[in-house]
């Protein structure tokens, strides 16, 4: 499959790493009509796929909307060879096709783009790119030949790369360019484009949906996987809403964002998080001038301070790797910090051992539930006790009182409304919106000085979303300090008082969550809009000043 | 959008006690002791280095009390100069070493009651000789991991081949045919290993443990029951072969090492520059590796996984048990029970102390096998260390080299890691 073709001068598209194979392939040269019939996927007892329906014609950009779990991922991994579907048919052109792997999905035309990036972060762009399809020379790989057709296809499309860059040490948005790049030199005429701005800064949003444009432009025809609303009324052509595995209607991208969210949820969905003013108290939380090195000895973390008050919620706005993750780490004792101070309610706990800030009154929802949330095998129950196990009532000095730790899981389970057959299920069988809020109900289950929730809501259905932005405004309003971190800007925006920007481990400013999202992707970005040179970092007592700013703007909103 | 990367500018001010420092300290320590007690041990008779192969013929000589200290102070200075500097581990560490081992030479030689001299021809083609099957065993490893598949059963797959080798080369009269099998042997055990790990899903480093233990059983089982009742039926397999290269055999110290070689010899070579080619230039090479490191991305392009793993955990069986035969068709005739002794956990450490890299676990497998070297010389001189002490050299050379040395290595990242589609 991978004999490389040997024409290369005189056309003006770039040659094919692969041969195209089979008739069907050269009759459609840029022009691809897929439809899919009635695609039904199980696994096990969950019907993941119920009798899809779509149909995508030649060069439009067709979104297929649905929230998390809706299917919608099922459905392409079905579409890309990567799932065999238990039902339904696929047809291209009308002819029907079985796509038994990625490589058949690549011949008839289909590329995708996953929303955890298929790139070897070892290997070169241009490695990446030619992987399974390398031009070579008698089993011998043609470097330079690999080079040129990246620099062609990124031309031809205006998606500039360098071959010889190492993939991981790009950035988020350039690996994607990457990913596509990588789709189109394998010719294909219509891509899948998985949850692509999940990762990206609203700036970048906003030049890939331009990308999609000068695709469509150059006759390709695209499936746009999301949830959200502003990027599909901004892109596509045509909607196909998903929802628990079933088509439930299509939609023009002219319809009131309301009524997406409602065909895409089944019921009114709130668009925004009901709260009343805040009312500020004493400082609890007071981070000066820290620096964290993460896992590969780089400063994650470059010298932030912050100080969260008690009924205040502080958000932390960001794309994903910027320092968030070591930042919070480092305040639970997770990770050691190498300067600076971190300050409860006055009292320095810089160097403790994350159970003593546990037990000091602090909450803590972990970025990724399944890695450091929740054990997976364990019960609802136990998950529910994980940190206050050894505490009374629930645990002694030898055993554990079995009936207490029953009687809370009922409770929380009830108070929480985790759907769940019983407290003894394994909590890795309930589905991820659920097995948020055991963490959620753990974490709530002292009173709390201090909360901190990192991407409380990632992979989460919307009614869960809902439930647990409530019961973290409930928290604030109780006095306690909330500190969220989300790489969802609206998330920030909805629930913060106050929004600091993080950028390459500095907080870049500390601003209201009315600013502008302009000004807020800017930052996100690293451009500082208040100042009048574009800035990689703003010198501490910058900091100083935009915090002040921030709650002088937030005074004003408030009278 | 900037291409740029987030390290570059931010690096953290690191601790002060950094792998260097803490490497420098213990060469201080050995520094000192190489000056203080080799010194005082050593003998006020000349350490002699004889550049050929027998302790006749030009050489260079150190009196050994001189040399003792002499070489301690210099093990004792890179110490300093690492701790002062914490800068330049690899050379540093090297010279160091080098000094400490130097020292204990002139200590042992001097007082020799047999022999003040060594010959260093004759220990470069001992140390080869010893790393024939450690370059072969961390080969076969190097393949497998790099595919993603552990491969703990090197020792298994050494000892497979040793045993095949010796029992068809013996049936058939052939020692090439020997080899062969020899070589299907190590993949037959190997493809054991493929399917209980890729197919089956089992823990790989269990299987591998297993294997190992299998294999011992097995091959002492039927070299009880068949080969000893009747050697030379079952367990007389010809002589290797000997292909000395004219001219290049006569060069200092190195010639007899390289080119006074057999098809072990030549082929542990050659094997060597074919992996790396095969690697790191080819089709295959790119697909493997992109096996290893993140096999779900291969897959999306239309890699076939699991074939590629299965054909790379065959190749590493092939390779392995070739160097099997190493034991019981060069450096004995014929075969005996757990002959390997610990050679393949030896290259295993090799396949790690060289990175993953076929040149590195070559460079590592000659380092163990220096060691390997040392020791005979030492017992041929009669040393006053008891012979057990001895003979721990290569595995406390092991531990130290992997534990200390290698420093923080990054393996295949889906190593070990099965694959499930979906």
């Amino acid at each position: 499959m991978s004999a490389h073709s040997p024409s290369d001068g005189g056309t003006s598209r770039p040659p094919p790493l692969t041969e195209p194979s089979g008739g069907a392939r050269d009759q459609r040269r840029s022009e691809l009509r897929l439809e899919l019939r009635g695609i039904t996927k199980r696994f096990g007892d969950l019907v993941a796929n119920d009798d899809i329906h779509l149909t995508v014609e030649p060069g439009e950009i067709h979104a297929l909307l649905g929230e998390n779990g809706a299917g919608k991922s099922t459905l392409m991994n079905v579409l890309y060879g990567l799932l065999q579907p238990d039902e339904g048919e696929i047809l291209v052109d009308g002819a029907p096709v079985r796509i038994k792997g990625p490589g058949d999905a690549i011949k008839v035309g289909i590329g995708m783009v996953h929303q955890h990036f298929m790139l070897v972060p070892v290997f070169s762009v241009a490695e990446n790119i030619m992987l399974g399809a390398e031009p070579a020379r008698g089993g011998f790989i043609d470097h330079a030949k690999a080079v040129k057709l990246v620099r062609d296809v990124s031309q031809r499309y205006g998606l500039p790369l360098d071959p010889d860059a190492i993939i991981e040490d790009l950035p988020i948005g350039i690996q994607q360019r990457v990913e596509i790049v990588k789709a189109l030199t394998r010719d294909v005429d219509l891509l899948i484009l998985d949850e692509p701005t999940a990762v990206l800064t609203p700036q970048e949003t906003d030049e890939l949906l331009d990308v999609m444009r000068g695709l469509k432009a150059a006759g390709k025809s695209i499936v746009f996987i999301t949830h959200k609303l502003r990027e599909v009324k901004a892109v596509a052509d045509r909607i196909t809403v998903i929802r628990r595995g079933r088509t439930v209607g299509t939609a023009d991208p002219t319809a009131p964002e309301s009524e997406l969210a409602e065909l895409m949820v089944g019921r009114a969905v709130v668009l925004e998080v009901p709260k009343d003013e805040a009312v500020p108290g004493e400082p609890v939380l007071e981070v000066a001038g820290l620096v964290v090195a993460d896992d590969r000895e780089h400063r994650a973390v470059d010298g932030v301070d912050l100080v969260v008050r008690a009924g205040e919620v502080l958000g932390i706005a960001g794309v994903q790797g910027n320092g968030q993750t070591e930042l919070v780490e480092s305040i639970m004792g997770l990770r050691p910090s190498r300067a600076g101070t971190v300050h409860l309610s006055g009292q320095p706990i810089t160097t403790w051992h994350t159970r003593q800030v546990l037990r000091a009154g602090v909450g803590y929802v972990p970025e990724d539930r399944s890695v450091d949330g929740l054990v997976k095998e364990f019960s609802v129950a136990e998950n529910l006790v994980l940190d206050l196990y050894d505490l009374p009532p629930f645990g002694g000095r030898f055993a554990l009182d079995l009936d207490a730790i029953e009687a809370q899981a009922e409770q929380k389970i009830a108070e929480f409304d985790v759907r769940t057959q019983s407290a003894h299920q394994p909590v890795g069988a309930l589905s991820g919106g659920n097995q948020q809020k055991v963490i959620v109900a753990r974490e709530m289950s002292t009173p709390l000085k201090l909360l901190i929730a990192s991407q409380p809501t990632r992979g989460v259905d919307v009614g869960s979303i809902e439930f647990i932005h409530s019961r973290i405004v409930a928290e604030r309003d109780r006095g306690a300090a909330v500190l969220v971190v989300s790489s969802e800007l609206d998330e920030v925006v909805a629930l913060a008082d106050r929004v600091a920007v993080m950028y390459r481990g500095r907080v870049l400013a500390i601003v209201s969550p009315d600013t502008p999202r302009e000004t807020l992707g800017l930052l996100m970005a690293g451009i500082d809009p208040s100042s009048t040179s574009p800035t990689t970092g703003t010198p501490a007592s910058g900091e100083q000043d935009t915090q002040g700013e921030g709650m002088s703007e937030h005074g004003e909103a408030a009278s | 959008m900037t291409t740029s990367t987030m390290d570059v500018e931010l690096a953290v001010p690191e601790a002060y006690w950094t792998r260097t420092r803490k490497t420098g300290a213990v060469m201080v320590v050995l520094g000192l002791l190489a000056t203080i007690v080799f010194g005082a041990l050593a003998g006020s008779e000349n350490a002699r280095f004889a550049l050929g192969e027998n302790i006749s013929g030009a050489g260079f000589d150190i009196p050994g009390t001189f040399g003792a200290i002499f070489f301690g102070l210099v093990a004792l200075a890179a110490g300093v100069a690492m701790l002062v500097t914490g800068r330049y581990f690899g050379v540093l560490t090297g010279v160091a070493l080098a000094g400490f081992i130097i020292s204990a030479l002139c200590w042992q030689m001097s007082v020799s009651p047999v022999s003040h001299t060594m010959p260093l021809g004759f220990i470069a083609a001992a140390t080869f000789t010893a790393a024939i099957p450690l370059i072969f065993g961390s080969l076969g490893g190097v393949l497998c991991e790099r595919s993603g598949v552990v491969n703990v059963a090197i020792e298994g797959q050494l000892l497979t081949g040793a045993f095949f080798g010796a029992l068809f080369g013996t049936l058939t009269g052939s020692f090439w045919l020997g080899l062969v099998a020899a070589a299907v042997g190590g993949a037959l055990l190997s493809a054991i290993l493929a399917v209980f790990a890729i197919k089956y899903l089992v823990d790989q480093v269990v299987v591998g443990i297993v294997l190992n233990v299998f294999a011992g059983g097995l091959t002492a089982f039927f070299y009880e029951q068949v080969m000893r009742p009747d050697t030379d039926a079952y367990n007389f397999p010809g002589k290797v072969p000997s292909w000395p290269i004219p001219g290049l055999v006569d060069i200092p110290i190195l010639g007899p090492a390289l080119f006074n070689g057999n098809i072990f010899s030549y082929g542990s070579l050659i094997a060597v520059a074919v992996v790396t080619i095969a690697l790191f230039r080819t089709r295959w090479g790119l697909r493997t590796r992109a096996v290893g490191e993140h096999p779900a991305a291969a897959d999306t392009v239309g890699i076939r996984v699991l074939g590629l793993r299965y054909a790379n955990v065959l190749i590493a069986g092939l390779v392995a048990g070739f160097g099997g035969a190493y034991f019981s068709m060069l450096s004995t005739t014929g075969f005996s029970k757990y002959m390997v002794s610990g050679a393949g956990f030896i290259a295993l450490a090799a396949m790690i102390f060289g990175r993953w890299h076929p040149v590195g676990a070559f460079f590592a497998s000659l380092f163990f096998g220096f060691f390997g070297a040392l020791t005979g010389f030492l017992t041929s001189i009669s040393s006053p260390i008891p012979s057990q002490f001895l003979s721990m050299l290569p595995y406390v050379a092991t531990i130290f080299a992997v534990a200390g040395l290698v420093g923080r290595v990054r393996a295949p990242a889906a190593d070990g890691k099965p694959y499930v589609k979906g």
